[in-house]
């Protein structure tokens, strides 16, 4: 930053010594912010015997598949347990945030925005204040009911869609508060209700709403790890995160293994950041939180 | 999308005009919320009605009791005499102020430098990789900055690969060897001061002060979310208009007077609600110290988070877990309730 400093950039001058000195410092901040990357692909490349601590900066000495394949065998089915949690969850909580985001941004009442706003509070709390009594609701559905929520990925979908509503409902009321109303009252005055004015006019246009809180969603479900470690308790129905941290918690595995597990479990996510970054930024803009 | 932020995006007002038809056609768009109404009652308050009840219960072992233990609020008390849950709320707050402090100077640097190169053909790629970490799971980040911090290998060996502990051992130094997250020094200890200015201090069963082990784990944060400060900054300085730029110009500014006089003055909204939502990134911070460093020696990386999680599910000391949820809860809403209420005002007006 310092760099920058006494650089005024003259009219029509288009490279100077600060922007130089900036280029540099951008530079060294990437090598900074791809170090974990590098740590992870090029020790999960190395095999269990050229794996060591004392060269973890060297590169592998041969290309072996290293810890991927024992990494991928280990992580497969979590990794299709958090594909078979994420992909439902993710439609789920879009379509109701939808329609929630529909009526609070062009069918308002009054207390409508009180109500939203004590909607959002649930975004922000630390889960860890419903935690338990989440879980015994879980086992009490288990019982009564007989359908098994609680040590189920059925039940982290109804979590996740749960929790999940305000966030989707806020990106979707934005999305829709920008849709000029007078494209509803035209079609409200050719005879349609809500309903159809919805599903006719609201919905093909909402299309990039639903990309971005679609990646929004997918990510941060992919990425939870809380709900999963306290709804499932069996390690073969975990979702990857969880399967992650016991890999890496583990002391029969090499950490190439687990570096590699860190890179398997990571890319998903990072597949979506690298194809859709311009749909991530905006979604993240929109109204996000981590964790 | 530049200025929707969060702030921004609660109160975004909407062109639905209160006119008195609008009043008829409350009660469908009502009934259309109901059931994310009821699910968010029971789910949200309705949970953290019952959370609190058991921390006010005498649940403390696997056999469920939620009378209300005597004398009220004895929990509360345990609670806060623990030395445990005093170093977490320690942690929490030496934490919050490294992770937030570092994530927004690095953020806010790396916004002011491309913003200032913006017409460089590479700053896509420098931006999009910046905030690349943001789009992985805590999980990861915890597994490799775990190594990255560990004292046998990581950034440890750059103190031999650059030769610094050769040059120390030929000054007769013992090499240089940081211990990181399992460290336990606590640094810059202050309990005589707060004892002769805080009534109640000698009861600290801690040292307070910087726990070192904790400077890795913001380090890794801020890894993740410098990202996040930087394309929110860069969002709002797509707002400021080349005419202002240029006023200040010729005005006389310098380039960096540009961005300190008038860019970062009019970016405060967006400084406060990436504050915002750091703060509440840190107090709920748990999957990456979990598997960073796990609680760490002597608490030294603990959380409430974790508090939270080992009493309740482990340790099944139900009511000591659920105050101690409480009180995360109450530290979130502290910043997040007048945030919301806020918000609400703006787009009641």
């Amino acid at each position: 930053m310092a760099a920058i400093h006494h650089e005024a950039t003259p009219p029509g001058k288009r490279w100077s010594l600060g922007h130089t000195l900036t280029i540099i410092v951008l530079i060294i901040a990437m090598i900074f912010y791809l170090t974990p990357v590098f740590v992870m692909v090029n020790n999960g490349l190395k095999d269990a015997q050229n794996v060591s601590l004392s060269t973890m900066w060297n590169l592998p000495e041969n290309f072996s598949g290293g810890g991927f394949v024992e990494a991928w065998n280990r992580l497969r089915s979590n990794m299709g347990n958090s594909l078979q949690m994420v992909i439902p969850a993710t439609v789920l909580s879009a379509l109701i945030g939808a329609v929630n985001g529909y009526v609070l941004s062009k069918f308002k009442f009054r207390g409508s925005d009180l109500l939203f706003t004590l909607m959002l509070f649930g975004f922000f709390i630390p889960y860890q204040a419903i935690l338990l009594p989440m879980v015994q609701f879980l086992q009490t559905i288990n019982r009564v009911t007989g359908i098994q929520f609680y040590g189920t990925l059925l039940g982290l979908v109804l979590v996740h869609v749960v929790y999940g509503i305000p966030i989707t409902t806020l990106i979707f009321r934005n999305f829709y508060a920008n849709i000029p109303t007078e494209l509803l009252e035209a079609a409200r005055v050719d005879g349609a209700n809500m309903w159809t004015i919805f599903t006719r006019i609201m919905l093909p246009l909402s299309i990039p709403a639903f990309v971005v809180v679609g990646i929004f969603q997918f990510t941060n479900i992919w990425n939870d790890f809380i709900f999963g470690v306290t709804i499932v308790q069996n390690p073969d129905a975990q979702p990857v995160t969880i399967a992650l941290n016991n890999l890496s918690g583990s002391f029969s595995v090499d950490w190439n293994v687990v570096m590699a597990g860190a890179v398997v479990a990571a890319l998903p996510t990072a597949l979506i950041y690298i194809f859709l970054s311009r749909y991530f930024i905006r979604g993240l803009l929109a109204g996000s939180v981590k964790g | 999308m530049s200025q929707s932020t969060l702030a921004g995006a609660a109160a975004g007002t909407t062109f639905g005009s209160s006119t008195r038809r609008q009043r008829w056609e409350g009660w469908p768009s009502f009934l259309v919320l109901l059931p994310s109404l009821i699910v968010t009652a029971i789910f949200v308050y309705g949970f953290i009605a019952v959370t609190f009840w058991i921390s006010l219960s005498n649940w403390r072992t696997l056999k469920p009791d939620i009378s209300i233990r005597e004398p009220f609020g004895q929990t509360y008390l345990d609670l806060f005499a623990q030395p445990r849950f005093q170093a977490d709320l320690r942690n929490t707050l030496i934490f919050t102020v490294l992770f937030i402090g570092i994530s927004v100077l690095v953020g806010l640097g790396l916004a002011i430098l491309i913003d200032y190169n913006r017409k460089m053909f590479a700053i896509p790629f420098f931006r999009n990789v910046y905030l690349f970490p943001y789009a992985l799971s805590f999980v990861v980040t915890g597994v490799a900055w775990r190594w990255i911090f560990n004292p046998e290998t990581g950034v440890n060996l750059f103190f031999d690969i650059f030769g610094i502990n050769q040059l120390l051992a030929s000054l007769g130094q013992a090499p240089l060897k940081p211990g990181w997250t399992t460290d336990p020094t606590v640094a810059f200890s202050i309990n005589g001061i707060l004892e002769q200015f805080i009534p109640g201090a000698e009861n600290l069963r801690i040292q307070f002060g910087l726990p070192v082990a904790l400077i890795p784990v913001a380090i890794a944060a801020m890894w993740q979310l410098s990202g996040f400060v930087m394309a929110m900054y860069l969002g709002g300085m797509t707002t400021v208009s080349d005419e202002i730029r240029e006023a200040a110009r010729i005005d006389g500014a310098t380039e960096w007077q540009v961005y300190r006089r008038v860019i970062i003055p009019l970016l405060k909204p967006v400084t406060i609600s990436v504050i915002i939502i750091l703060l509440h990134v840190s107090l709920k911070i748990f999957d990456l110290v979990i598997t960073m460093s796990g609680v760490g020696p002597g608490f030294a990386t603990d959380m409430p988070a974790i508090f939270v999680f080992e009493t309740t599910f482990k340790a099944t000391r139900y009511n000591l877990g659920m105050a101690a949820a409480i009180v995360m809860l109450l530290l979130a809403a502290s910043v997040i309730v007048p945030y919301l209420a806020s918000s609400l005002r703006k787009s009641e007006e």
